[in-house]
């Protein structure tokens, strides 16, 4: 035997026993999340002060530090108490997060199926449209009157998304340009019925706006909170459910993570993508029945607002997980809620609130540009979960 | 020029890629540097090459230190390197491909195409590598692609010629043919650094072996030690490199390819009027070079793709337009050649690829709902009878070493009764005592009486396995042939019946 022979204990045995609990590795990943928040803040609060008269007009350095924080911290706390100071605030603060929390789940299911769906906006219209007319246009008695507009919401959804579902199995057409598309066919689709259609029409009206929907048709109201809000909560767990303890989720996610893989082991690909589609419409659909049901109640060009959109940042934010989507969604409602009551308060524009949110996703999206402002060393081998936009790939 | 590392080390966060490395290059020396898959060399080789920076230690050449911050910096120190993938651009002649970021230019600033081409000749005579200038690069088989990178490296003055497992693309003919070459590099004062982990190729040209096992070196040794002793240096503990198998005992046909073609969506006939069988408790290997066809093959026989004609009988029944689902159902095992690509999903964990196409099965889930516990307890006891190292059974794949990721394909195919296993480069980038132990599962899976199909180009691993030969040759099976066959005789029939002898 040639020179240097050296013995090692021989390893794998033993490892093989150790168990981490899972939750451990999604450490990086929270803490991540909180620092990106943190810096988003620092940024606004850059903003609040800059375009503050107590601090850009200030007599002297002492004044200009003094209106800082008369500035920043008059403006945050008005968004905190108007966010979670007190139960009517925290109401509205659910109340906005339901629909956001819904959509989101729909671009969740949709990513871990390999799937990038920015058409939540469309679903959301179709849904939308779909529960309005039967809101406000079917005579049902109460109770059945809302279930069946909410079905109808889903099924909305789910038809729109199910179109580039179909089409991506069929002919491989890209779901991103597919899905854009088809958001601007809903707009488009919801404008004409509002001033084209008059079983859509409301009389004496200059702005196309719908009937309002029957009060039948209605989430009933719980302490301040109309109940679709729970159902949010409780399509949470029905998505995790559905990805984690269910076949077909371990199909969707084998079909994202390798689609090769996922048909070399004799799964229909093609098939998975318009399921997972389909059910990521279904639930944009059941967003819009929040928001039209429980929220708008009535029809107007402007119903979805930017929720289908803003549903993407917060599946992004939560890292296209059930239970991050929820917390994101919880996050953005609190931010919608707060904006309003620092505009209202403090006069500073609620602008603002967006710019911070756009700022979380970028500072989440970009895991490096936080840790060099925090310099964090760089750790490649046991990091945060970055969510790339493998939409492309497919 | 002497080139020699010092105590390199590299850190990736707290794992040791390279551990204190001294490795020292003589002026016109072959030096082979032997380790398994993620023993390090490639970290090595690319510090040495200016694509990373090493954590500790440096490099020397002739007693000077020498620090790169890019390849360019190595290039210009002298130092070549010729990657398993070729980095040449395919649409550009072999002359435009060398003179490729050093072009030189007549006035006006054009193109000195012909100072280029004049290059390529008389380095191509020096060296006796036979490349013309002219060729576009596409237009190459693989083995004039690698030398027109060894040109490229020889263009730039290279002194010291890093090879990263040049023979994995190679048939054995154009394998002694690079051999050729080395020597004559040698002659002429080229160092060279010969990375790969066959045994036989590094008994065979190499001056002094060096062994890498975990990042750290474990020995140097002479050219005649002998292979077991090498193996024995890699790995860290005795290996078996002769599987130990009973002469088989056919039984019936179970898979019958009756006049199979298959033409590809750019109307190339891949697999060109295939006709065989696969026998119960027989393993019939099909050799050949990659890209031959073998691929399709598989993949017809899986349902991944239908032929375009002919018949693909299991038992007797067509199934030509299964799908592979169906496939699978039937009783097919498939271990696909590109695990990564194919076989596993790497963001899963053990225990969800041991079961990624056994899930439907009523043991691991009932009525769409997956049982959990069944999965978990068949991760644990498969992970036991394969010996995989894995941290946890439900660590993802990605963490997983590849002889250990290939293991547990191997296990998760071996973990229900089977017809026909269908094994694709089952031992590809695989330690050699993983080697060891996946091949002595599939001779278990013959003696059990299936009948098993292996799909391998390299000689040894079909040498080891196979009942009986089939080899390809551009989409059609040139010849069956019984292992007893010499290899020169195979290796000609690779290359296409003696066409290029």
């Amino acid at each position: 035997m040639p020179e240097v022979q050296q013995v090692e204990p021989p390893e794998g045995k033993e490892a093989t026993l150790r168990t981490q609990p899972k939750w451990m590795d999604w450490l990086p990943t929270v803490r991540m999340t909180l620092l990106s928040i943190l810096v988003a803040l620092v940024f606004g609060a850059i903003l609040i002060a800059i375009s503050d008269d107590r601090v850009v007009g200030a007599a002297s350095f002492g004044d200009a530090i003094t209106g800082l924080g008369q500035a920043v911290g008059g403006s945050y706390w008005a968004m905190l108490t108007g966010a979670v100071g007190g139960w009517d605030a925290i109401a509205d603060t659910l109340v906005k997060a339901a629909p956001l929390i819904c959509a989101g789940l729909g671009v969740t299911l949709a990513f871990r199926a390999g799937l990038f769906n920015i058409g939540g906006q469309g679903q959301l219209v179709l849904g939308a449209i779909f529960a309005g007319y039967v809101g406000f246009a079917m005579d049902l008695p109460p109770g059945i009157h809302l279930v069946v507009a909410v079905i109808a919401a889903g099924i909305g959804g789910a038809l729109w998304g199910a179109i580039p579902g179909l089409l991506k199995a069929k002919t491989g057409a890209h779901e991103v340009i597919t899905t854009i598309m088809l958001n601007y066919v809903a707009a488009s689709l919801l404008l004409y019925l509002l001033s084209n259609v008059n079983a859509f029409q409301r009389e004496g009206q200059l702005n196309p706006r719908s009937h309002p929907v029957d009060t039948t048709a209605t989430f009933p109201t719980i302490f301040s909170v109309h109940t679709g809000v729970l159902a949010a909560m409780v399509l949470t767990a029905v998505v995790w459910w559905v990805l984690e303890r269910t076949t077909l989720g371990f199909e969707m996610k084998a079909a994202g993570a390798n689609p090769d893989a996922a048909r070399t082991a004799g799964m229909n690909v093609q098939r998975l993508y318009v399921y997972a589609m389909t059910l990521a419409g279904l639930l944009a659909g059941l967003a819009a029945a929040m928001t039209v049901l429980g929220q708008r109640l009535s029809l107007t060009t402007s119903v979805a607002g930017s929720l289908g959109f803003d549903a993407i940042t917060v599946a992004l934010l939560g890292r296209a997980t059930p239970l991050g989507t929820l917390l994101a969604g919880l996050l953005f409602g609190a931010l919608d809620a707060g904006g309003v009551q620092m505009q209202a308060g403090e006069g500073t524009p609620i602008q603002l609130t967006e710019v911070i949110k756009a700022l979380i996703v970028l500072f989440v999206a970009a895991p490096a540009v936080v840790r060099s402002m925090l310099h964090f060393k760089a750790r490649r081998d046991h990091g945060e979960t970055t969510m790339a936009a493998k939409g492309w790939g497919g | 020029m002497l080139l020699e590392m010092r105590g390199l080390t590299k850190r990736f966060g707290s794992f040791t890629a390279n551990d204190s490395i001294d490795l020292e290059i003589a002026p016109g020396e072959i030096h082979c540097l032997l380790g398994e898959n993620g023993a390090g060399k490639s970290t090595l080789m690319n510090m040495l090459y200016g694509l990373l920076e090493p954590t500790e230690g440096g490099i020397f050449i002739d007693g000077e230190p020498a620090d790169f911050e890019s390849p360019a910096d190595a290039i210009e120190a002298g130092i070549g390197m010729v990657h398993q993938h070729f980095m040449l651009v395919p649409v550009f002649t072999v002359a435009e491909n060398v003179m490729l970021g050093r072009e030189q230019l007549r006035s006006m600033r054009r193109l000195d195409r012909k100072a280029a081409a004049d290059r390529v000749r008389e380095l191509s005579s020096t060296y006796r590598l036979h490349v013309e200038p002219e060729p576009l690069v596409e237009d190459l088989p693989v083995g004039v692609q690698q030398r027109v990178e060894i040109l490229k490296a020889l263009a730039n003055d290279a002194k010291v010629l890093i090879l990263d497992e040049p023979t994995a693309v190679l048939t054995p003919q154009e394998t002694d043919e690079l051999m050729d070459i080395m020597r004559s590099l040698k002659e002429r004062g080229t160092s060279i650094i010969f990375i790969t982990h066959k045994l036989r190729e590094v008994k065979a040209i190499g001056d002094r072996i060096t062994v890498i096992r975990r990042g750290k070196v474990v020995g140097t040794a002479p050219p005649t030690a002998s292979e077991a002793e090498l193996a024995e240096m890699m790995v860290g503990r005795a290996v078996k490199l002769k599987v130990d198998k009973a002469p088989a005992k056919p039984g019936a046909d179970v898979l019958e390819v009756r006049n199979a073609t298959v033409i590809d969506a750019r109307g190339t006939t891949v697999v060109d009027d295939v006709s065989f069988t696969a026998r119960a408790g027989e393993v019939l290997a099909i050799a050949g070079v990659q890209g031959n066809g073998q691929t399709e093959l598989i993949k017809m026989l899986m349902g991944l793709i239908e032929p375009t004609t002919g018949e693909v009988l299991l038992d007797g029944n067509d199934i030509g337009d299964y799908d592979p689902r169906r496939s699978l159902e039937a009783g097919i095992g498939y271990i696909p050649e590109d695990r990564a690509h194919d076989g596993y999903v790497g963001s899963f964990g053990v225990h969800e690829n041991l079961v990624l196409d056994l899930f439907r099965q009523p043991e691991f889930s009932s009525r769409g709902v997956l049982r959990l516990d069944e999965i978990a307890r068949n991760a644990r006891s498969r992970v036991e009878e394969f010996d995989i190292r894995t941290e946890t059974p439900t660590s993802s794949l990605d963490s997983l070493s590849g002889g250990n990721q290939q293991k547990v394909v191997v296990a998760r195919e071996l973990s229900r009764p089977l017809k026909v296993l269908i094994a694709s480069q089952p031992t590809r980038g695989v330690d050699v005592g993983s080697i060891e132990f996946i091949h002595k599962r599939i001779i278990e899976e013959r003696d059990r009486g299936t009948a098993v199909i292996i799909v391998s180009t390299e000689l040894d691993e079909v040498f080891a396995l196979a009942d009986r030969i089939a080899v390809m040759y551009d989409g059609r099976i040139v010849d069956v042939v019984s292992p007893d066959i010499e290899r020169e005789e195979i290796g000609l029939l690779m290359a296409g019946g003696g066409v290029h002898a």
